[in-house]
This record gives C-alpha cells, sequence and structure tokens, in this order.
C-alpha cells in the first residue's frame, strides 16, 4: 500500500518537474508575447550546435530580455586577423560585434568597421561549442569510470567473486558486446576488435543518454559526429579485408559474364554505402527522436497562442506524449548504441570471413 | 515551386514511413511467429531480429533524409 502511494508520488513529483523544465525550457516562447511563437526556430535552436548553453531567458527591470546561459569560449581564425578567442558572452545574444565579429545566423562571419558583414574575410570556426563542451565531459566521465573500474580488476576485486560497486553496472554490458556482437560476428579474431567495438558502444551510448538530459546538446544528432564515427569503423573495416573479400567484389564467382559490370558496381559501391548507413542510421534516429519532443512541446506553445484554455488543455497531452516518447527514447538511446556496433561486428566478420567452405565461420555460441 | 518541393519531400517521407513500417511489421511478426515455435531460440531470434529491422529502418531514413534535402535545398 505505501510502495503504491510512494509510486504515485513519484509520478506526480516527475511530472511537476517536467512541467518546470519544459516551461522554463520554453519561457522565450510564452514570454514574449508581441512576436509569434515559431516552432522551427524553437526546434533547429535545440537540435543544432550552439556558441552556449541556453536554458531560459526573462524580461529584466529594463523591459530587455536576458539570456540565462552558460558561454562557452569561442575560438577564431581567419587568414587576415588571425587567431581570435573570447567567450560567447560577448556576442549578448547575436546583438553585438566583438574584435570585428559578429554572429549571425549559421555562423560567425567577420564585419568591417561599420558593422556590415564583410565576405573577403574567411573565419574558420574552432570553437569549443556545446556539443564539443558535452562530447568532452562525456569522454571525461567514461575514462574515468572505465578507469577505475580496471583498477579495482587489476587489484583482483570482482575477479573471482561477484562483480562489485561499479563493477556491476559495466561488467553485464560488457559480456553482452562480447558474448551478443563480437563472439557471434566475428569467431575467433573477436579479442583483437573487442576493445574497439566497447569503445564505440560506450561512447556511443553515453553522448546519447546525455543528448537526453533536458537543457543539453544533441551530441549524436550531429552529423559531423557520426560521420568522424562512420570514418573509424569504414577505416576499421578497410583493415580487415582479405583477398577474398576484394575477389568477392571484382570478380563475383559463379556469375554470368554480362553481369559481371553491373554487380561489381553494386558490390563497389556496397563497400562505402554501410558506413554511410551507419552515419545516418544514428544521426537520422537522434534527431528525429530530439525533434517529435520538441514538437510536442511546441505544442503547448501553439495552443496557447490561440486562447489560455486551449494551451492549459494542450498541456497534459502533450505533457504525456513527451514522457512517453522519451522514454523510448531512453530504450533508442540503448538501442542505437547496439546497433551501431553490432552492424560494425558484422561487416568487420563480412571483411575477413573466408570463402563458401566455411573455414573461417565459427561456432555460434 | 517552394510549396511543390515541400509537398514532394513529405509525401516521400511518409512513403518511406510505410514502407518501413511494412517491413518492420513483417520482421516482428516473423519474430514473434518463431519464438512461438520455439521458445528457446529467443535469444539469436531477437539479435537478429533487431539487425534485419536496423537494416529496414536505414533504407528508410535514406527515403526521409532525401525528403529533408528536397525541402532544403534550393
Amino acid at each position: 500500500m505505501f510502495n503504491k502511494s510512494l509510486k504515485s508520488l513519484l509520478a506526480a513529483v516527475f511530472s511537476v518537474f517536467l512541467l518546470v523544465i519544459s516551461n522554463s525550457a520554453f519561457a522565450e516562447g510564452d514570454s514574449a508575447k508581441t512576436k509569434k511563437f515559431d516552432a522551427a526556430e524553437v526546434i533547429f535552436g535545440h537540435v543544432l550546435d550552439n556558441h552556449e548553453y541556453h536554458f531560459t531567458s526573462y524580461k529584466g527591470d529594463d523591459g530587455e530580455e536576458h539570456a540565462v546561459s552558460i558561454p562557452l569560449p569561442i575560438i577564431l581564425y581567419s587568414p587576415q586577423k588571425g587567431f581570435t578567442a573570447f567567450m560567447s558572452s560577448r556576442f549578448e545574444e547575436g546583438k553585438a560585434v566583438y574584435g570585428g565579429y559578429k554572429l549571425e545566423d549559421g555562423g560567425i562571419v567577420a564585419v568591417n568597421e561599420s558593422g556590415e558583414p564583410d565576405a573577403t574575410v574567411k573565419v574558420y570556426d574552432l570553437s569549443i561549442t556545446r556539443n564539443v563542451v558535452q562530447m568532452l565531459i562525456g569522454l571525461t566521465i567514461l575514462t574515468w569510470l572505465m578507469l577505475s573500474i580496471a583498477a579495482s580488476y587489476k587489484k583482483g576485486l570482482g575477479v573471482k567473486s561477484a562483480p562489485k560497486g561499479k563493477q556491476g553496472l559495466i561488467e553485464p554490458v560488457i559480456t553482452f558486446i562480447r558474448d551478443e556482437v563480437a563472439k557471434p560476428n566475428l569467431g575467433n579474431k573477436y579479442q583483437k576488435y573487442l576493445p574497439y567495438l566497447l569503445t564505440t558502444f560506450f561512447f556511443i551510448l553515453i553522448c546519447n543518454i546525455f543528448g537526453l538530459i533536458p537543457g543539453t546538446a544533441n551530441v549524436t544528432g550531429n552529423i559531423a559526429f557520426t560521420v568522424v564515427l562512420g570514418i573509424i569503423s569504414f577505416v576499421v573495416i578497410l583493415f580487415s579485408t582479405n583477398k577474398h573479400f576484394w575477389g568477392h567484389i571484382f570478380n563475383p564467382p559463379g556469375v554470368p559474364g554480362f553481369v559481371k559490370p553491373i554487380l561489381i558496381l553494386v558490390e563497389f559501391l556496397g563497400v562505402f554505402i554501410k558506413p554511410f548507413a551507419l552515419i545516418i542510421r544514428l544521426f537520422a534516429n537522434m534527431v528525429a527522436g530530439h525533434i517529435i519532443i520538441i514538437c510536442l512541446i511546441s505544442l503547448i506553445f501553439i495552443f496557447g497562442e490561440m486562447n489560455a484554455v486551449a494551451g492549459w488543455g494542450a498541456s497534459p497531452i502533450a505533457i504525456g506524449f513527451t514522457v512517453f516518447i522519451y522514454f523510448i527514447e531512453v530504450l533508442v538511446a540503448f538501442l542505437q548504441a547496439y546497433i551501431f556496433t553490432n552492424l560494425t561486428a558484422v561487416f568487420i566478420g563480412a571483411a575477413f570471413e573466408g570463402g563458401h567452405d566455411h573455414e573461417g565461420e565459427t561456432v555460434h555460441v | 515551386m517552394e510549396a511543390v518541393a515541400n509537398a514532394g519531400g513529405a509525401i516521400g517521407a511518409g512513403l518511406a514511413a510505410i514502407g518501413a513500417g511494412i517491413g518492420i511489421g513483417q520482421i516482428g511478426k516473423g519474430a514473434v511467429e518463431s519464438i512461438a515455435r520455439q521458445p528457446e531460440a529467443v535469444n539469436d531470434i531477437r539479435a537478429n531480429m533487431i539487425l534485419a529491422a536496423a537494416l529496414v529502418e536505414g533504407a528508410a531514413l535514406f527515403g526521409i533524409i532525401v525528403g529533408f534535402l528536397a525541402m532544403v535545398l534550393k
């Protein structure tokens, strides 16, 4: 009985918490009564990379809008002006010009004395954006977690006994990747690839999960991030190929001569399409999830613009759907990390697999 | 012209979603049937089901990305 009431209390507290978070995150649509709520702007503002962590904005005593945000360092290089570094708060929400640079939609541009954008100056933006910050935070936590666990294993803790503490969190996942991903796909060579697979899995997972915390950046939903992961996988796949693999691509056995040119083309393109599919899958899944959540929240403000009753009426429905989608997204965070790792393992396995005599194939455990 | 591009992108994304829905539905159906027939093989079946679903979904996402590009690129 007590358990049940505790559960419903927790649910209520959680909903209120979410309501508060989502309200504050979208206060820009709420407080700016004069300008219309632009759903597309809000959505892309949350999904895309940014030079600051923007939480909310409020109307100060002077009647101006002030942002509650964490500014991040901006590092610029241009051949004419050389390196420049300053905090993004200098831009004051894109209103100010600082050091001959201005924040415009879609990037930083150089300006001349009169404040007009100067297209002749090429600017290379090397800033520590919020995606970079979040990736570094994720990496730090991951490194600390893994090193501390490795140290405790070295001391003999949890080697012959049951895993203890943090080991209990990570060990089942590692054994899952080893037994369900690496061994069935890579056979007896699995130990060579296991470090790479585990690193990819945990890195994608921690970036996915950090991206789900309200107010944070969408790291895995950034195409540049997934492209780099895909290229690394591509290189690993290429380095594991053997002559059998290339033989099947450039001289497919048992195929009539006139089909061969078509098949060679298809097979050769397949080499590049595989990592491309990895890239697009992770990117599109994470972006889609984030956009759905923000769309549902935006519904409140779209209805709220009609009148207050419609806004309040839409809120519980929108929040309910948001929580539902949010839990699905937690599942997707794990699933996409697993799928990326699993498909990488499958492609690596296909790259060094033997011929039709199945000598390279191993027993499925 | 932009309206046509937007409509084309949206319809294309919708068609891709239909295709993926049918495909993943078939995979789920097959997986559930085989688990009912052979409950001891549930782990192998689940792993293969997720793999196949991921491949189907990848094809659908290509369609959605192309639809998105049709809307965005002028």
